[in-house]
């Protein structure tokens, strides 16, 4: 039935042609048999990767359009409740954008459900990262990288759905110029500087924002991307412990063709997930929240889920706000604003040396492990975790107060005490939770129950081991890359 | 020719599947339990490429042949590679690139369509590129050859070549005897081109003065965003008003305020304030100073009894502040109260602040003049 084919000589005739001229058949050849393990976890960062080429490319029609001006006009657009409304250049170029200009609606939501969705991979692919143990050395500093791509990546988002200049986001902006005046000694220079006087700001304002939001943070991440994979491609991907899986190989499917297929497949299903909800479901429909202006607000304002967790911080904080000699020392806003971010990014990037000094563990490491098998840094990744997400669904207690109607300012006032008692509470849950699957042997969601047992030639029975996988096996014995004497829980 | 009704039948035959391949929807589950099957087949064992028979990709060298790891425990070499001959894996990722075909050309065409709908659009192209994914995804993973191989990860740390790096880099050193001296100077050219790569910075920022400057000062009349003038008598008790003020520029951060009347129950203010409410209007800036936003909520007591009174709320992190008390904080993060306008009624009963703003408005800053409350 199959005939046999002659390799594609046409093929042959054009990779001559780039050989004689670049030599690149080595490089070529290690990259097609270039290997990746299988997980699924190790797609999130690939979705993150996918979900910024989407946002590049809708993000270049979008800027063909977008007019970065402060300049108040007068709407004459087709969108009738808002015609006759005094409002910025740049709002009116987004409008105009949605409603004029053939699938720029389309476009529109799609670099925003991208965006959010960006941000949304990096977070669960640094989640993997941490509960894997995958940031040990050698990978560290592309731990670290990743996590500037993260912060920049939140600044990315918040830049560019506070150019459009509707109600919301200029909120969003007056908050970021308070946060930014909250900084001791310096912060009014600082605002000043960025927004070119007091807020709103000058005229050079809206430019600055688009040139950041277009140029430079989209650079900075492309660098910091090509940086990131270059060091994935010189370490290999790290894998999960598995029968043959060292510390010293890697495991997995070469690149051609059966994973290119695959990752073009995850690239086409990113793309077709963005472009359906860009499509069907509607995401930050900015005529519905008008212009901004300074004397305006709106209620029940949410910022994108990104932004939840610095909301969340800036209402949970009791008003203090100490004054020494006339001054004042700390603004409010600096406490959520610019405190938690900070100790929380400074709590991720201390943690591999702060991890290596406690365990005394200074060596590579290729495999990665079961979070069950390290119970303490499991734990304390899962009570730091939650420590933010308590502060993230904070952000959204108004909109609690409304649909279930329990009182905010009770909410705010239990959400004090238990933003520092529930991570304690679920470090110890985890650690136990941890210990107990290590010592049984069972898998949280296949739930593994029984022995394996072996008969004795006198009759009796033995218990060869707890789990299925038998004595010293990968899955029970102790965590891989663990030196005798060294076994550490962290 | 015989060779062309070969190719007919086979055409013929491969459409059949297609369509069998459409109707049942079997088809994928099988397509891929088929791998699964495939899967379990063991390699061949080390050293040895197994020969695909189409013959490409698998020469001496390709690479795939699986070296052990030394020390590797035997019998866990994880090598395979599988050819797949799965022809209905093949029918179905032809539908599916059929499919993708018709429905990113359905884009171009509702496009052209007058008045292209979002959703149609959307459901063109993102329907398209699902079935593209579809179509790569069974393509790899039940169409073409699956493999897996191993490979040793590079040592990185090598000795005795970073310490040939260190020689030459050392080496360029040799026959300097001003080491310190060159390095000082090195060090200062440095700093000289850095302040002044940083200096442009300082013509961002204007002088900060007008931080505390607003449109409000005596005289100045509220009006609303129309630009007509409020008058005592439009104010009523249990609604806010937003004003602004007249001729000033109704974008400043300073300019918008909230305009309340209370009851003189209500009222207490500081005996410094006692003639800034006249007739029980008040008059506080709308910019909440917590974080800047605008404070758009209001809560009136409509059951005295149980109501902890008036309040303005600002809808960003809830700051709660009391128009009765001077604009006290009652709740919520703001480290300061809410400024207070002093008023005044003129002649023809319209509002006018009476002076400017007595300390300022907006969010908390090193210097910021902080209120006497």
């Amino acid at each position: 039935m199959i005939v046999a084919r002659r390799p594609p000589r046409r093929l042959a005739r054009t990779m001559r042609l780039g050989e004689e001229r670049l030599g690149a058949a080595r490089a070529i050849k290690w990259a097609l048999r270039y290997v990746f393990p299988d997980h699924w976890t190790f797609l999130l960062g690939e979705i993150a990767l996918y979900a910024f080429i989407v946002l590049v490319a809708t993000g270049v029609f979008l800027t063909l359009y977008y007019v970065p001006s402060d300049t108040q006009v007068i709407y004459r657009g087709p969108y009738d409740l808002l015609r006759g409304e005094q409002m910025s250049e740049a709002f009116r170029s987004v409008l105009d954008l949605s409603f004029n200009v053939p699938a720029g609606l389309l476009v529109r939501q799609i670099h925003h459900w991208a965006a959010d969705v960006f941000v949304a991979a990096i977070v669960l692919h640094l989640i993997r990262i941490f509960f894997t143990g995958a940031y040990r050395k050698p990978r560290d500093l592309n731990y670290f990288i990743g996590l500037t791509m993260l912060m920049l990546a939140i600044l990315e988002g918040f830049a560019g759905y506070s150019l459009v200049d509707d109600l919301l986001s200029g909120m969003g902006l007056a908050i970021a110029y308070s946060v930014a005046l909250s900084i001791p000694f310096v912060g009014a220079q600082l605002g000043y500087l960025i927004w070119g006087g007091q807020f709103p700001g000058s005229s050079d304002f809206f430019p600055r924002l688009e040139i950041i939001h277009v140029l430079v943070i989209p650079l900075a991440l492309a660098v910091l991307i090509t940086m990131h994979l270059a060091m994935i491609m010189r370490h290999r991907h790290t894998q999960f412990p598995g029968p043959g899986r060292r510390e010293r190989n890697v495991v997995g499917t070469p690149l051609w063709p059966a994973y290119a297929l695959r990752s073009i497949g995850l690239l086409l299903a990113v793309a077709a997930v963005l472009f359906l909800v860009g499509g069907l479901i509607q995401v930050n429909p900015i005529w519905q929240w008008g212009p901004y202006h300074g004397y305006l607000s709106e209620n029940g304002a949410q910022p994108d889920w990104y932004i939840g967790w610095l909301i969340g911080a800036l209402r949970l904080m009791p008003n203090w706000e100490p004054t020494i000699a006339g001054h004042t020392l700390i603004p409010n806003p600096f406490w959520g604003g610019v405190l938690f971010p900070t100790v929380v990014f400074a709590m991720m990037f201390a943690w591999p040396a702060l991890e290596r000094r406690v365990t005394g563990d200074y060596r590579r490491h290729d495999l990665l492990d079961r979070p069950r098998d390290r119970p303490v840094r499991t734990a304390i990744g899962a009570a730091f975790l939650s420590w933010v997400v308590i502060i993230f669904a904070v952000g959204s207690t108004d909109r609690i107060f409304v649909r279930l109607h329990i009182p905010y300012e009770e909410q705010v006032h239990f959400w004090r005490v238990g933003v520092w008692l529930l991570p304690i509470i679920v470090f110890f849950a985890t650690r136990q939770t941890c210990r107990w699957l290590a010592r049984t042997g069972s898998h949280p969601l296949r739930a593994w129950e029984g022995a394996l047992i072996a008969r004795r030639p006198d009759g009796g029975f033995e218990v060869l081991a707890d789990s299925p996988e038998g004595p010293g096996s990968i899955e029970s014995g102790p965590p891989i890359g663990t030196a005798p004497g060294q076994e550490s829980e962290l | 020719m015989s060779d062309g009704d070969d190719r007919g039948t086979t055409r013929l035959r491969a459409l059949a599947s297609m369509l069998a391949a459409l109707l049942t929807a079997r088809a994928l589950r099988d397509a891929f339990a088929r791998r699964r099957q495939m899967r379990r087949v063991p390699s061949p064992g080390p050293g040895s490429v197994p020969r695909s028979r189409s013959g490409s990709g698998s020469g001496p060298d390709s690479g795939s042949a699986p070296r052990s790891a030394p020390g590797s425990r035997s019998g866990e070499d994880p090598s395979q590679r599988e050819l797949p001959a799965n022809r209905r894996a093949e029918a179905i990722v032809a539908i599916l690139l059929v499919g993708a075909g018709l429905f990113a050309f359905g884009f171009t065409v509702v496009y052209a369509a007058a008045g292209a709908s979002t959703q149609l659009l959307g459901i063109a192209l993102g329907g398209g590129l699902a079935l593209l994914a579809a179509a790569a995804i069974v393509a790899g993973k039940a169409v073409v050859p699956q493999e897996t191989s191993v490979e040793q990860r590079d040592v990185l740390l090598k000795e005795q070549e970073m310490e040939q790096v260190l020689e030459i880099v050392e080496s360029g050193g040799e026959g300097i005897s001003r080491r310190t001296l060159l390095a000082g100077a090195a060090g200062l050219a440095g700093a000289g081109v850095l302040t002044a790569a940083v200096t442009p910075l300082a013509s961002l920022g204007p002088d900060l003065d007008a931080i505390h400057q607003t449109a409000w000062r005596r005289g100045v009349r509220l009006v609303d965003d129309q630009g007509r003038p409020y008058s005592a008598e439009d104010v009523q008790i249990g609604a806010f008003y937003t004003a602004l003020p007249e001729r000033g520029d109704p974008e400043a951060f300073g300019s918008g305020v909230l305009v309340v009347k209370l009851p003189a129950d209500l009222i207490h203010l500081p005996p410094a304030r006692r003639d800034w409410a006249p007739e029980g209007i008040l008059a506080y800036s709308k910019i909440c100073p917590h974080a800047g936003c605008a404070i758009s909520l209001y809560r009136y007591p409509t059951y005295q009894p149980t109501s902890v009174g008036p309040a303005f709320t600002c809808p960003c992190h809830y700051s709660t502040f009391s128009p009765g008390e001077g604009g006290r904080l009652m709740f919520g993060p703001a480290g300061r109260a809410l400024p207070q306008l002093p008023l005044m009624i003129d002649g023809e009963r319209n509002l006018r602040a009476a002076a400017a703003f007595h300390e300022d408005i907006g969010p908390s800053w090193w210097s910021v003049h902080r209120g006497q409350s």
